[in-house]
């Protein structure tokens, strides 16, 4: 491992303009190279700390690469079984309602085993938001198709490509969370360069201040790339989220009840 | 003072002695013969300051409990059979996690859709683990409405004091009966467990719930914790026994069809027939001692259940060797009372060489 020798480097005239938020772990990731995974954790780390929630969050970590959130994380947290992030996170809140939650969730986690979870939570406007990483790919497993597998991807289980007719077209979660009575707030951003990572980084806060304000259910889908499972080099990955995935997810808040005074509570988080 | 009765269902009896255990988050889907326990928490639970999930199906029920065990917060839910089997992914991963849950299971006929009357289909279910992974629950099979109140309270104490699942085993019958209860309000330890719960990080190292052990060796440990668990729990194992002491035959038998093989035994008696009940009240840990203890030359045993011979295996162990254990399945599907055991238990009693 690598350590920075900070103190060393400012006498050499450099600045810091960025440290590691405190709620992150200093540790080196597991995550392959040129996975996203990393920045959305440093993302939810940074926002968690703004908004000030890091000692009283309990965080739901879910099935597949991203389970290990809780290596990386000095947060509360509870496993939970596969896709069922939103029903364990609808448990904490409950008995928990002073603790901010949220699930960090895959796109078969959540989009697949756990829709009928994920849709339901989100429609109870359970008050806590959800984290949404979609690579278009089964990560841990090894690369086979997801929900959000897009058109005429290969897998190891779509090998001719994902095929419409008999395999169904890709779900797009942040449109149909944002169709729900429930949700206060679902967005989709990427994070394939700085200006899409800023803005990734503010539709998390969005999606984490519904909760504080006691609106409701907080979405924000980020789309992900998986250079191993899609058989690239990183670059090559980043470039085909911009490319492929971008214009078929697009990028947008779907919806913000913020905006809408019938919608909003005032008075803080009920 | 003396203490409050009320004339009560079994289901409407789990619901009062969960909220007088210190209750407060009730997780559930509706599914016949249980549907008295979420309508009647959809009121009671608010009414003490709790929280009531209907949920999307139940393993959304399951899940939602599973999260609220880990913070801590006494919570259950309830079903029947084919919906307690959806469950079962939910247990196992509390069982692993090591979270204390109270699941009650109101048993219908099975396999499948079955019927909607009593059974005691889902003994190895409820007793064997359940889903995947060894794991085990501690369960209890009440036979009255008094000992589903009271079961529901012992439920939450051992659910913490040893971070394990408990499953109610309970049927039909006991749901639907109506029985007077005394109802008692017991002492909740509020720091149970303070020492692991989740509830924010603050001003301590965080904490972690989980079940996946990847660390070559990390869940051969872990397994081995939990075994030895369970291994301890044996302590717990409790024998109902009744005219046992001059027994020529022992029925075995547990929940409502133990109280129903008591009637019978008891106007065998009157007939003069030397015939004892033996009932389990947990059925893991089984009383295994507790039987052996019975298990005198020349006495024979009947096991009777409401199933095709389930618990019967467990006696069998039990007392291996040292008696012969008869046989007899009130099939699921027929209701049964106490003239249904009689010939079977003449039966088992003829046979005595």
């Amino acid at each position: 491992m690598t350590t920075i020798d900070l103190a060393a480097l400012q006498q050499e005239g450099y600045t810091e303009v960025a440290g590691l938020p405190q709620v992150l772990a200093d540790r080196p990731m597991h995550y392959c190279p040129g996975c996203h995974h990393g920045i959305a954790h440093r993302l939810v780390a940074e926002v968690l700390e703004e908004l000030g929630q890091v000692e009283r969050t309990i965080c739901v970590s879910s099935i597949g690469c991203s389970v290990f959130i809780y290596n990386y994380m000095h947060l509360d947290t509870v496993e939970a079984p596969h896709g069922r992030a939103a029903a364990v996170a609808t448990g904490v809140k409950r008995a928990r309602p002073d603790a901010f939650v949220f699930t960090y969730q895959g796109d078969g986690d959540l989009a697949s085993i756990g829709l009928a979870e994920s849709m339901h939570c989100a429609n109870r406007g359970e008050k806590l938001a959800i984290v949404f990483i979609n690579n278009t790919v089964y990560g841990m497993t090894g690369g086979q198709m997801a929900p959000t597998t897009l058109p005429g991807q290969k897998t190891t289980t779509s090998p001719g490509g994902r095929c419409a007719s008999t395999e169904g077209l890709p779900l797009k979660m942040a449109e149909i969370m944002a169709g729900l009575g429930g949700v206060a707030y679902s967005a989709r951003a990427a994070t394939t360069s700085l200006k899409r990572i800023v803005e990734a980084k503010k539709a998390i806060k969005a999606a984490f201040q519904c909760q504080l304000d006691g609106r409701g259910f907080g979405f924000v889908e980020l789309l992900s790339a998986c250079p191993t499972n899609w058989r690239m080099t990183p670059l090559q990955a980043n470039e085909r989220v911009e490319k492929e995935l971008i214009p078929y997810f697009p990028l947008g808040v779907f919806k913000d009840d913020a905006n809408d005074p019938a919608c909003s509570v005032p008075g803080g988080e009920s | 003072m003396s203490a409050p009765r009320k004339f009560l269902k079994g289901n409407e009896a789990v619901v009062y002695g969960a909220l007088a255990a210190g209750c407060r988050c009730y997780f559930g889907y509706p599914i016949t013969p249980q549907n008295d326990i979420p309508e009647l928490m959809s009121s009671e639970m608010v009414k003490a300051g709790g929280q009531f999930v209907q949920a999307e199906s139940e393993v959304g029920a399951a899940n939602m409990l599973l999260g609220a065990a880990a913070c801590g917060v006494r919570a259950f839910t309830s079903s029947s059979s084919p919906g307690v089997s959806l469950m079962q992914e939910a247990i196992s991963y509390m069982a692993g996690s090591e979270l204390p849950g109270v699941i009650v299971n109101m048993v219908r006929g099975g396999p499948g859709l079955g019927d909607i009357g009593s059974s005691q289909g889902d003994y190895f279910q409820a007793v064997k683990g359940g889903g995947h992974g060894d794991y085990r629950c501690y369960v209890l099979g009440p036979a009255t409405c008094q000992e589903a109140y009271d079961h529901m309270i012992e439920a939450f104490d051992v659910a913490y004091a040893w971070r394990v699942p408990v499953m109610i085993l309970g049927d039909a019958i006991l749901g639907q009966m109506k029985e007077p209860v005394t109802t008692w309000t017991p002492e909740v330890n509020a720091d149970a467990g303070k020492d692991w719960r989740l509830e924010g990080a603050k001003g301590r190292p965080e904490r972690l719930l989980k079940s996946l052990f990847l660390e070559d060796g990390a869940l051969a440990g872990h397994n081995a914790k939990l075994q030895a668990r369970y291994r301890d729990m044996q302590a717990l194992a409790r024998l109902e026994t009744v005219d046992v002491d001059d027994a020529d035959l022992v029925i075995v038998a547990f929940g409502t069809i133990g109280r129903i093989a008591r009637s019978a035994a008891s106007q065998l008696r009157k007939q003069g027939y030397k015939v004892g009940v033996a009932r389990p009240v947990t059925l893991f840990p089984f009383p295994t001692p507790q039987l052996q203890a019975l298990a005198v030359p020349g006495r024979r045993f009947l096991t009777i259940e409401q199933n095709c011979g389930q618990m019967v295996e467990d006696v069998r162990l039990a007392l291996a060797g040292k008696a012969e254990v008869a046989f007899h399945g009130h099939l699921p599907g027929n209701l049964p009372n106490p003239d249904d055991f009689i010939q079977p238990i003449l039966d088992a009693l003829a046979a005595k060489a």
